[in-house]
């Protein structure tokens, strides 16, 4: 199947019921709502928004750590399922802690071998021949593969994730936050590493991220989310260049900008986030909008193609 | 006179494999009614001297200065009930994590009160009046009924904005920002530094605004001071800065940025930060530097004020008219 894009979502959702306690009543939290995207091969999809929109949700429904509780989620074409090893193998994640994420007990060797060993029946040489083939290739030097990982730090740590992640030749890597733990100088280390093996292996990246200045740089399209849904999606130039939802507007306006000279505009948004347990009617947007008219407060609107970019909003206006 | 001025700071701490240098001959200078932006990697020593400054190092720190100076007064000799009085009162911090650094167990109300008992000596009728005043300064809505409520039930933004009601609570003259954005998102990052910087101006206070973020700088700061590896290797204007560098690090840290790059490949500094056993002998920066030759192995001159106090022997973005302090060897 060559017409299938390699994943396909349509409005894909996962919802968590929350029980309340004693005397509270229970809730549903709307953590993702009816995200519909496609990412291609060699394709870097973005996904933008601040912390609860539900960015990191999606990461682990597309690496089918858990599954969605409505709308579709395909792997070239055919339903995903943690159940097909072909899908498990197809998508690998990158989690945004390299403290974190790898155990402290084992050593480098065995951290990059058990996907391997869970997932293939390579003999205990081929393993080996292959981690030390990818630790050459993300700049780990053989003598690592017998360290652990407190003695690294957080720059390499990162590289032996990546590592990990590309152990059992995917084709997708979900990177959720990759670079946010990470010094400003091996930020450009690894984003540039995660670039080459882009094009040397046509992998293509769900770049998970809050960081708009580096979102813009390694991004082919984005999609900006708020409270679970979709505001915004398109080409990231376009999206960038030309924001038209008020929700992106003020995100790319409050995003600081390593240029003193340069004038401020500022769209300075009020208040916070709302609960996600209990959002606002009509547009989850609507409080804190500067455009907000009555039927922003009555509807929520849908995600819908305009000119360039798909939009959720009745009431633009260009920046 | 300056209000802060510290000059060859220098913190070392005992650890079970030795001596680790965590502040390497610093000088930090703050005057009133500025902000100063201390921008540096983890590990570069921003925190653990503002630390030294408050005095709140744990005993295995060693800290040597030739001066601490904070408002005329030698906070090296200082005793312990001398400095309880200033830190807090004429000089405040506030930290990266505003939901760890609250008392959980205790009122925001109380919690802003407690300075206001300890350093002004206000009685209770007062301390609620002043509280509720310090809770409207810093923007937080319904102020009246935020006093009874607990860290627990506010959000990173709102914690953050008590931290700077606490900070401000006595009138400090020196405000200390350690990473006060790291933790929040954008929109709320914008609002709290929109915060500060109007509060500072407001109160004609000093900010001394620590960050990696140099977004953040480039937007707040007046003046900045490059640190690396414990070392300030350069301070500059901020606009001056950002256009001419002079210290190789602070160059390529910039070209670093995404949103400076031209290609997809972004210039990145190869190597990491010296740890405890590969400090080298001469420049720290020298074995990442793409303009380091032998003579920086061996020892760094600081060049003169006109070129930013640069620790280099090879100064980068030096125009004609300026002239360059020889390199000496050793």
């Amino acid at each position: 199947m060559t017409a299938s894009p390699l994943i396909s979502a349509s409005n894909l959702g996962r919802f968590y019921s929350v029980s309340g306690g004693m005397f509270a009543p229970s809730g549903t939290v709307k953590a993702l709502d009816g995200a519909s995207f496609t990412l291609e091969e060699g394709k870097t999809l973005a996904v933008v928004g601040e912390s609860g929109c539900g960015k990191s949700t999606l990461a682990r429904l597309v690496s089918l750590i858990e599954e969605p509780t409505a709308g579709e989620l395909l792997f070239e074409g055919e339903p995903a399922s943690a159940q097909v090893p072909e899908h498990r193998k197809l998508v690998q994640i990158v989690f945004q802690n390299p403290y974190g994420s790898l155990n402290p007990r084992h050593k480098i060797g065995t951290i990059l071998e058990e996907p391997l060993r869970l997932n293939s029946d390579l003999s205990r040489a081929e393993c080996r021949k292959r981690a030390d083939e990818i630790m050459e290739r993300v700049g780990l030097r053989p003598e690592h593969y017998d360290r652990y990982p407190h003695m690294f730090s957080g720059g390499q740590r990162q590289r032996i994730a990546i590592a990990r992640a590309l152990m059992v030749n995917p084709r997708v890597l979900v990177l959720d936050e990759p670079v946010s733990a990470l010094d400003l100088s091996i930020q450009a280390q690894v984003l540039n590493i995660l670039a080459e093996l882009q094009e040397e292996f046509n992998l293509a990246y769900l770049f998970i991220s809050h960081d708009l200045s580096v979102v813009k740089h390694i991004s082919d399209e984005v999609m900006v989310m708020y409270l679970g849904k979709v505001v915004e999606a398109g080409a990231a130039k376009t999206v960038f260049d030309n924001p038209k939802h008020p929700y992106t507007q003020a995100l790319l306006s409050a995003t600081p900008v390593a240029d003193p000279h340069r004038k401020k505009k500022r769209i300075m948004l009020q208040g916070e986030l709302p609960s996600p347990l209990n959002p606002p009617a009509g547009c989850a947007f609507n409080p804190r909008c500067r455009n907000a008219i009555e039927k922003c407060r009555a509807e929520a609107p849908a995600l819908v193609f305009d000119e360039k970019t798909e939009l959720a909003c009745f009431n633009p206006t260009p920046l | 006179m300056a209000l802060l001025d510290i000059s060859n700071l220098t913190v070392e701490f005992q650890t079970a494999s030795g001596m680790f240098r965590a502040v390497d001959n610093t000088d930090i200078r703050c005057d009133r009614g500025e902000i100063l932006s201390i921008v540096g990697e983890s590990g570069s020593g921003k925190s653990v001297s503002m630390l030294a400054l408050m005095g709140l190092l744990p005993w295995t720190a060693n800290i040597s200065a030739d001066k601490i100076e904070f408002d005329g007064r030698d906070m090296r000799s200082i005793d312990k009930n001398a400095r309880r009085k200033i830190v807090g009162k004429d000089m405040a911090m506030i930290f990266q994590e505003p939901m760890s650094s609250l008392n959980p167990c205790f009122t925001v109300g109380f919690q802003i009160g407690e300075v206001l008992k300890f350093h002004l000596g206000l009685d209770r009728a007062t301390r609620r009046k002043r509280t509720i005043e310090l809770l409207e300064q810093v923007g937080i809505p319904a102020p009246e009924s935020r006093l009874s409520v607990f860290p627990h039930q506010l959000s990173g933004g709102m914690s953050q904005r008590v931290m700077i009601a606490m900070a401000l609570a006595a009138d400090p003259k020196l405000l200390i920002a350690d990473e006060p954005t790291t933790a929040l998102d954008v929109t709320i990052q914008a609002q709290i530094l929109e915060l500060l910087v109007g509060l500072q101006k407001d109160k004609d206070m000093a900010l001394i605004l620590i960050t990696h973020d140099m977004g953040v700088v480039a937007e707040t700061a007046e003046r900045v001071q490059v640190q690396y590896a414990g070392q300030k290797v350069e301070e500059q204007a901020v606009g001056n800065l950002f256009d001419k560098p002079h210290h190789p690090y602070t160059s390529a840290l910039l070209s670093a940025l995404p949103e400076r790059a031209t290609g997809r490949e972004l210039p990145s500094i190869p190597g990491v930060v010296p740890g405890q056993f590969d400090r080298p002998p001469g420049c720290l920066f020298a074995p990442r530097c793409s303009f380091a030759q032998d003579v920086c192995n061996k020892g760094v001159v600081r060049q003169d004020e006109a070129l930013g106090a640069t620790l280099c022997n090879f100064p980068v973005n030096v125009g004609k008219a300026d002239t360059v302090k020889p390199a000496e060897a050793g």
